[in-house]
């Protein structure tokens, strides 16, 4: 679940605007109602910037803690081909973890900040990066349908307000369907090869259901600060629709390759148009991303101590004593 | 030049160890992918190491051509005294300062290497070699800035930076150790040697480590690491093999 704003249902109703200059608040407003974009110098609602830079920094941490589980298979992805393009697709979610933590610093937060936050526990990520994967098949699953879930939510935020988020956004988007192309020919090449291969993909898959339905995050509470995160454009769409866009995208593909989801329940109503499927554990979920999940201590402490262990070369780089020489010459 | 049936023999043996030295190192780089000290050096490491295993695939294929098996199996099915990389690149990365010298050493050395091999008379290999010295123009640059930047910047990257120096020079010595058809390799036009190499490395690489604030040791003071281009390794090439084709030997003949 990244990238979504949140706000505690139970605060007051004016509380996202009450401090704000009704003046300046009304031509906020219709600049975005009118499709125009917000940029760093613009003026803002000090709540707009608030939940920006905390779906955005999010974000960032999803990306940056998602490489580790994927990463932990680039030394032993079988062959050239496989080996090559997951460096490539693990590469590509570092930068964007780059690109996402400048849009953030655009709101006045340091990306030095933000990665104290992220190692001390006190920002959050996607929750779905704080279980393993266990074997080859699950790094299949995971650039499949979690990058496929990833581009459900990161095309809804595309179209939000704030100009350089929805620039970082688009060119994430871009590069996100080539993991997703990537990750579904890994699991094409898995579900129709050996029986040990197949069985590989479909315990994998089974592993990784409840997760997946969980990325989303629980259906939302509709609220006075839901509805102005969404007209402030900065909420895109509800959880329950992006989930039910996602299902309606890739439970077929998944049928069609003659795997099986562990849900007995799931199938596509046809008078609503709507999935039907069994609720997913939301007391686990809530577990899990409070810090109790199967991995949540080991993603930190990798991060922790690669943070630590680079520490020398940041300091090194700040010293006035550090020479920058430009490449070219 | 027509090349003897000799030559192509020494042929293969130099692609082998010029291809198994970018296979290892390559891997070893995506080793840093999620773990830079900066996210910047997270993704520099990352593209060299694509650079590097792209750069072995090439060089496999052309063994391949020449008869040896396909690229995946002489990468993945292969023991350690069957590899023929030197020993600077089998270590685990460390500290970033032991992989930004290695990298340092072992690129500079790659960019003569292929500038040298663009003129040979195996005209496959030429034919890869120039492209490949275009990419490595890059690797060399980025080695630079980051020996400039950390040399002298405050006093523990001076002492964390000569200490990996003075750790991987003797390594780095390896890279060049003599293989047993050095003399047909120059005779026919193919390469001109380790020697020249070495000669020429050792030109270009003392005057950037001393303008970095950084010592170089006496050459001849130094015992070089040798034994990798004869399938004699350091205990870290095995398991990092083990590793590598942990997944691919599930079932060597499945397509994944």
């Amino acid at each position: 679940m990244y990238g979504n704003a949140y706000i505690d249902p139970s605060l007051a109703p004016n509380k996202l605007t009450q401090d704000e200059d009704p003046i300046k608040l009304a031509e906020f407003e219709a600049r975005i109602a009118a499709g125009d974009k917000i940029e760093p110098k613009d003026w803002m609602p000090t709540e707009y910037r608030k939940q920006l830079i905390r779906m955005i920094e999010q974000h960032a941490h999803s990306e940056i803690i998602g490489s580790l589980p994927e990463g932990t298979w680039i030394t032993r992805a079988p062959g050239f081909r496989r080996k090559l393009a997951l460096i490539a697709k693990v590469q590509d979610e570092v930068g964007h973890a780059q690109l996402l933590y400048s849009a953030a610093e655009t709101l006045g937060k340091p990306r030095e900040e933000m990665i104290n936050d992220l190692i001390s526990g006190k920002s959050k990520y996607s929750n779905v990066f704080n279980y393993p994967a266990i074997t080859w098949a699950d790094t299949a699953v995971i650039a499949w349908l979690i990058d496929a879930g990833a581009i459900v939510n990161q095309l809804a935020n595309s179209k939000g307000s704030y100009g350089p988020y929805v620039r970082a956004l688009d060119r994430i988007c871009a590069e996100e369907s080539f993991h997703l192309k990537y990750g579904h020919d890994n699991v094409v090449y898995l579900a129709t090869g050996t029986p040990k291969q197949r069985q590989m993909v479909q315990e994998a898959l089974t592993r990784w259901w409840p997760p997946i339905m969980h990325f989303f995050g629980p259906s939302d509470k509709i609220s006075v600060h839901t509805e102005t995160l969404m007209k402030w454009k900065v909420k895109m769409a509800s959880n329950d629709d992006m989930r039910q866009t996602f299902l309606n995208m890739y439970v077929p593909k998944i049928w069609d390759l003659g795997l099986v989801l562990p849900d007995p329940n799931l199938k596509k109503n046809t008078e609503t148009g709507l999935w039907e499927y069994t609720e997913p554990d939301w007391e686990e979920f809530k577990r899990v991303i409070n810090g109790d999940g199967p991995c949540n201590a080991e993603r930190l402490a990798v991060r922790r101590q690669a943070e630590e262990k680079g520490r020398w070369v940041r300091q090194a780089l700040l010293s006035k004593d550090s020479r920058y020489v430009t490449p070219l010459v | 030049m027509n090349i003897s049936e000799k030559g192509f023999f020494a042929i293969k043996e130099m692609l082998y160890k010029i291809a198994d030295d970018q296979l290892i190192l390559g891997h070893r780089n995506s080793e840093w992918t999620g773990l830079g000290p900066v996210l910047e050096e997270d993704i520099a490491f990352s593209s060299m190491a694509q650079d590097k295993i792209g750069h072995s695939l090439a060089m496999y294929e052309i063994l391949s051509q020449m008869g040896e098996s396909d690229p995946d199996t002489i990468a993945f099915m292969r023991n350690d005294d069957q590899f023929h990389c030197c020993h600077l690149v089998e270590y685990p990365i460390g500290e970033y300062e032991f992989s930004l010298m290695r990298h340092f050493f072992f690129d500079m050395a790659e960019a003569i290497r292929f500038e040298m091999l663009a003129n040979s008379t195996f005209e496959p290999l030429a034919m890869v070699a120039r492209k490949i010295k275009g990419e490595i123009k890059y690797h060399t640059m980025h080695a630079q800035i980051w020996i400039n930047q950390l040399g002298a910047a405050t006093e523990e990257s001076n002492l964390r930076m000569q200490k990996a120096l003075n750790e991987t020079f003797p390594l780095a010595l390896g890279i060049f150790e003599p293989g047993t058809h050095e003399e047909i390799l120059a005779e026919e036009g193919i390469f001109e040697g380790e020697k020249a190499l070495q000669d020429k490395w050792l030109q270009l690489v003392t005057p950037i480590l001393e303008k970095a604030g950084l010592q170089v040791p006496s050459i001849s003071s130094i015992t070089p690491s040798y034994g990798g281009r004869f399938g004699s390794h350091t205990p870290h090439l095995q398991p990092m093999l083990e590793e590598m084709t942990e997944v691919f030997r599930i079932d060597p003949s499945a397509e994944w």
